[in-house]
């Protein structure tokens, strides 16, 4: 398996350490946040197929990556930056409210 | 009824004399009936080994195990066969003892060779740190009544003198070592709990995977399988590496993740290594087999997957361990290696609870460790699904333990399976 990085190009799996599903931390003040953060910590996704999740090129560029992967075959279908992508999210929430 | 049934000097020198004819099948290729008083879900050891005792210790015989493949072609048949109790926190150590005593007479409740061999499980040492650890596990398996011993260089120089003792950077210094371990014939315990349950009258279906299951009002009333539905009063899962899987099938989210562990083995050599060591330095144990080839895993390789396979650095990794303890083994070569699906949990101990639906029992979470937990998982489970209340041992293994906070974190590694 080979992680192509979007600011160093295709590198070795042993340059990245792994975090799991990639949600998004919930936020400390709302009503439920303890019922919130015991799924974020504990509840994570472990589906059998495609996977958004997050990556860290420790070994590298240091950047938090979210990667999608089919977890029955390793195929990876998709590397952004995690800042790219949550920067997309907050588009989106802005244009919804 | 076979004219055999039973292993004894007898019947195999009568066997020998009338040239092998009277032995019968080891368990019967059962059709589902419509409905049974339990249904355990997979076929693995700790499956097969709940169905053994729910009818052995608790009288339940109309229990039916469905299994998507054939016995034994999980990862019970597919682990490094060590077994051992050299645990830490009071979750743990009463459980996996009682597990180990359990082996200790496994063979002669089963009537089955399961080529238990207690060879030893030495832990190697190579800081201060790690030996003041090492000291503190020790003391407190001793005070819970198991064998450790603290052995200092020499000492474990005396039982392998051929280790690397002159490393740098990893020097050993010593070692854990509990005399009791050892490994144990993983396939023969798949067969030995499926034979044993068969003679006492489990069904064991084959080839019925699981597809979903049925509920009248919040109760589990069966299992819908590839061979049709089954009926059941109660409902065991045993299914870790795919305990997400199926226990989505029921609504329920569990705190485990997948993870692929892989395993090797060399060629066949002369007898070089006659227990089992681990590498404290890095990951990396090793034993030897019976038929001559060396068997060593390290780490897993730390991301979710249900590919039985795993990655290149995590070979190198092992390997570089195998190299640094053994540096004699450099020029033997791989016959091969495997991945298999570990339930990695969030603490990295077991679960063995009821769930919030009524009549389904959950038993998974084993990460790397489930084989040496057979025999004591399968009778925790049967308890609980029995008695509808937890063992005496299993009682820490809660499903709500991650939202309670009384995590059994052995490495003290927090909600990160990988690094468990």
């Amino acid at each position: 398996m080979r992680i192509n990085c979007p600011h160093c190009g295709e590198r070795s799996l042993d340059e990245f350490s792994y975090l799991g599903d990639a949600v998004v931390r919930p936020d400390p003040a709302s009503p439920n946040a303890q019922d919130a953060f015991y799924a974020y910590g504990y509840e994570r996704a472990n589906v059998a197929g495609p996977m958004q999740e997050l990556w860290y090129h420790a070994a590298g560029c240091h950047a938090w990556l979210v990667v999608t992967r089919d977890t029955r075959t390793h195929e990876i279908s998709e590397v952004k930056s995690a800042q790219e992508v949550a920067l997309a999210r907050q588009k989106v929430a802005g244009t919804a409210q | 009824m076979p004219r055999s049934d039973r292993y004894s000097i007898f019947s195999v020198f009568l066997e020998g004399l009338r040239g092998q004819t009277g032995w019968g099948p080891a368990w019967r290729k059962a059709s589902p009936k419509p409905s049974y008083d339990v249904v355990i879900v997979g076929g693995g050891g700790h499956g097969l080994a709940t169905a053994y005792y729910l009818a052995k210790r608790y009288g339940l015989t109309n229990v039916a195990v469905v299994e998507k493949g054939w016995i034994g072609s999980g990862n019970v048949g597919r682990n490094t066969t060590i077994v051992r109790s050299n645990y830490l926190l009071p979750g743990n150590i009463p459980f996996y003892e009682m597990s180990m005593k359990l082996w200790e007479g496994l063979e002669q409740d089963l009537n089955y060779n399961a080529m238990v061999s207690q060879r030893g499980v030495l832990n190697l040492y190579h800081s201060d740190a790690q030996r003041d650890a090492y000291a503190r596990r020790g003391n407190a398996m001793r005070l819970h009544g198991i064998d450790a011993e603290l052995l200092d260089r020499e000492a474990v120089r005396s039982m392998y003198p051929w280790l690397n003792y002159d490393s740098a950077r990893f020097p050993i210094q010593g070692g854990l070592l509990q005399r009791r371990g050892g490994t144990v014939r993983h396939d023969a315990v798949a067969w030995g709990y499926a034979r044993g349950a068969d003679r006492l009258g489990v069904d064991i279906i084959e080839n019925a995977e699981v597809t979903g299951f049925r509920l009248d009002k919040g109760k589990i009333t069966g299992v819908e399988t590839t061979r049709g539905f089954i009926g059941a009063n109660k409902v065991g899962l045993a299914v870790a590496g795919n305990s997400s899987r199926v226990a989505a099938m029921a609504g329920l989210t569990l705190p485990i993740e997948s993870h692929v562990l892989q395993a090797f083995v060399s060629e066949g050599i002369k007898p070089l290594i006659d227990g089992v060591v681990t590498f404290g330095a890095g990951h990396f144990y090793v034993s030897q087999s019976d038929k001559g080839g060396l068997v060593f895993g390290g780490d897993i390789d730390g991301y979710n997957t249900y590919a039985q396979r795993g990655n290149l650095p995590v070979v190198e990794d092992v390997l570089e361990g195998g190299m640094a303890l053994m540096p004699r083994i450099g020029r033997v070569r791989l016959l091969r290696s495997w991945g298999g699906i570990m339930d990695m949990s969030m603490d990295g101990s077991p679960i063995i609870d009821r769930t919030p639906t009524e009549g389904l029992y959950f038993n998974g979470g084993w990460c790397y460790g489930g084989f040496k937990a057979t025999p004591a998982s399968g009778l925790c489970f049967a308890h609980l699904i029995a008695r509808n209340e937890p063992h005496e041992v299993a009682r820490a293994y809660r499903l709500d333990r991650f939202r309670t906070g009384h995590m059994i974190d052995e490495k003290g590694m927090g909600n990160q399976p990988n690094l468990h």
